[in-house]
């Protein structure tokens, strides 16, 4: 088991949450050559290390979160909100 | 190399069976190979064998980091079928089912192919009609395929839970030329034959570096020294993307996810088939081991990983799966688990093909199902390999299907490869 600290709710089970994928990917503008689409829904760098990945607190606070985490050992190196603004809300919740 | 057959048993007898040759060389590198295989699992030994075989190629070294059954060929559960439906993948997988049928006698080596039917459940009207929709697809191209009812269903498979499950029983969708390998013989056996038609084997020869040109590769550097290579083929599913940037070809539609196994204590006889249950977010599967162990198998791990070891939610769901589907297994104990890192690709199918540098060849992406494909695999690899054109049944399993927009997506989940178990 993976334990994730939530910055809304301390540390939990990872099977609380679903995870969603890659954060690192960047989507291009509407109008950019598909080629470059293509690129960001379809092809992944799989990183075998640390990587930026996307979690949601489904059956918890539902906040999706950023988390850092090892591909090769699942050790977690860091945790924070997706979205800025709701980090802003839950800081002045806590 | 003695062949295995009656008499060579009969004449060893005199010796206690001690006198048998090596099942393969352990060769030292040569300097360099017309063609290089990077990946000794059933994927790349199968390629070297046919490479040989179909194509009389000569001079082909296979490399593999560890030994021969360590990776993904010794952590399968070792099912056979061909129930696909999408235009490449059923013709792919029918092939790939044909050479199973007689590859004990092509390779020399008993891989214990076991026909014993692949029994898919439905539990719902709409499940039938899909199942028979699927299954009519495959009876039109020529793939053995039929529905068993409710009484066909029971009188096959009595020890099923048929009182009182969650999500009743109504039938199955059935193959009957499907069924299960052993996964060791499988690839000892092609190890064997392509040892003995001069393929070198080369253990604990890991790839640390890829030097290369603009448009070809030059030389692999490996833990057993520098190996000039004419063609490289990779065939490390789960490690495809590792070997890729290391050849600095930059992102694959690929992410590496771990799929685990389960194996129980050996009981008697209890099961015949390849039993197969998925409804309401469950996937299981399980059959009887020739030894009388049940094995068994469920979801991937859900997050994307390199760790060659499972974790503990799955192994519960996986446990109320069996005991959903087989009450009678609730006490039989679990002697081991697994986990093997697999590619999962963006539409759940496989490629080989070629890559943007000129001898380079691509077999990656197997999914859930590399075990099975593995003949075929090797087969339609080699194919590429020699004549250096994909063969038509294999002319979409490329990286560029994506922005062409003609993915080929068995299970229509989208681009999210942990969809498409």
């Amino acid at each position: 088991m993976i334990r994730i600290k939530c910055p809304y709710c301390g540390e939990r089970d990872h099977s609380e949450f679903t995870y969603g994928g890659d954060a690192s990917i960047k989507y291009p503008e509407l109008d950019a050559p598909e080629s470059e689409w293509t690129k960001a829904i379809f092809f992944r760098e799989n990183i075998r290390g640390i990587q930026k990945e996307t979690w949601h607190h489904t059956n918890g606070c539902r906040l999706w979160l950023e988390v850092e985490r090892s591909t090769i050992t699942h050790e977690i190196k860091s945790v924070k909100v997706c979205h800025p603004q709701i980090e802003k809300i839950t800081k002045s919740k806590l | 190399m003695t062949r295995f057959n009656a008499w060579n048993v009969f004449k060893n007898g005199f010796t206690g069976q001690k006198n048998w040759d090596r099942q393969w060389r352990d060769p030292e590198p040569k300097k360099e190979y017309d063609i290089i295989i990077i990946g000794g699992g059933l994927h790349g030994l199968a390629t070297a064998y046919y490479l040989a075989k179909n194509h009389n190629k000569k001079n082909i070294a296979v490399l593999e980091k560890g030994w021969i059954g360590g990776g993904n060929a010794g952590r399968n559960t070792t099912i056979i079928r061909s129930n696909y439906m999408m235009p490449g993948n059923h013709e792919f997988y029918e092939h790939s089912l044909k050479l199973w049928e007689n590859l004990s006698h092509d390779l020399n080596y008993n891989v214990m192919f076991s026909q014993r039917a692949h029994v898919s459940l439905f539990h719902s009207p709409s499940a039938k009609d899909g199942a028979a929709r699927r299954y009519n697809i495959m009876r039109l191209h020529g793939t053995d395929a039929e529905l068993w009812d409710l009484d066909t269903l029971k009188k096959n498979i009595p020890h099923l839970n048929y009182d009182n499950a969650r999500f009743p029983i109504l039938g199955a969708a059935v193959q009957r030329r499907a069924g299960n390998a052993r996964h060791d013989s499988a690839v000892w056996g092609y190890a064997r034959a392509a040892d003995s038609l001069g393929v070198d084997i080369l253990q604990n020869c890991e790839v640390t570096g890829v030097k290369r040109s603009q448009s070809n590769i030059e030389s692999l550097e490996t833990s057993r020294g520098t190996i000039k290579a004419k063609k490289v083929g990779f065939a490390v599913a789960g490690y495809t993307s590792v070997l890729w940037q290391m050849a600095g070809l930059g992102n694959l539609p690929i992410e590496s996810h771990k799929l685990q196994a389960f194996v129980t204590e050996a009981v008697k006889p209890l099961l015949d088939h390849v039993v197969v249950y998925g409804v309401g977010g469950a996937h299981f599967y399980i059959s009887q081991s020739d030894k009388g162990s049940m094995v068994f198998g469920g979801d991937l791990d859900w997050y994307k990983s390199y760790a060659q070891r499972g974790n503990l939610p799955i192994v519960q769901d996986s446990a109320e799966a069996a005991m959903a589907i087989m009450p009678c297994l609730g006490r039989i104990r679990l002697l081991r688990h697994w986990a093997g890192v697999m590619d999962m690709s963006m539409d759940g199918s496989f490629f080989i093909c070629k890559t943007p540098l000129s001898n380079l060849y691509l077999n990656a992406g197997w999914n859930y199902g590399g075990f099975k494909a593995s003949p075929a695999s090797g087969w339609y690899f080699a194919d590429l390999i020699a004549n250096e054109q994909p063969h038509k049944h294999v002319q979409n399993h490329n990286l560029e299907r994506f922005e062409k927009g003609i993915n080929i997506d068995e299970r229509g989940a989208g681009p999210d490869p942990k969809l498409h178990g």
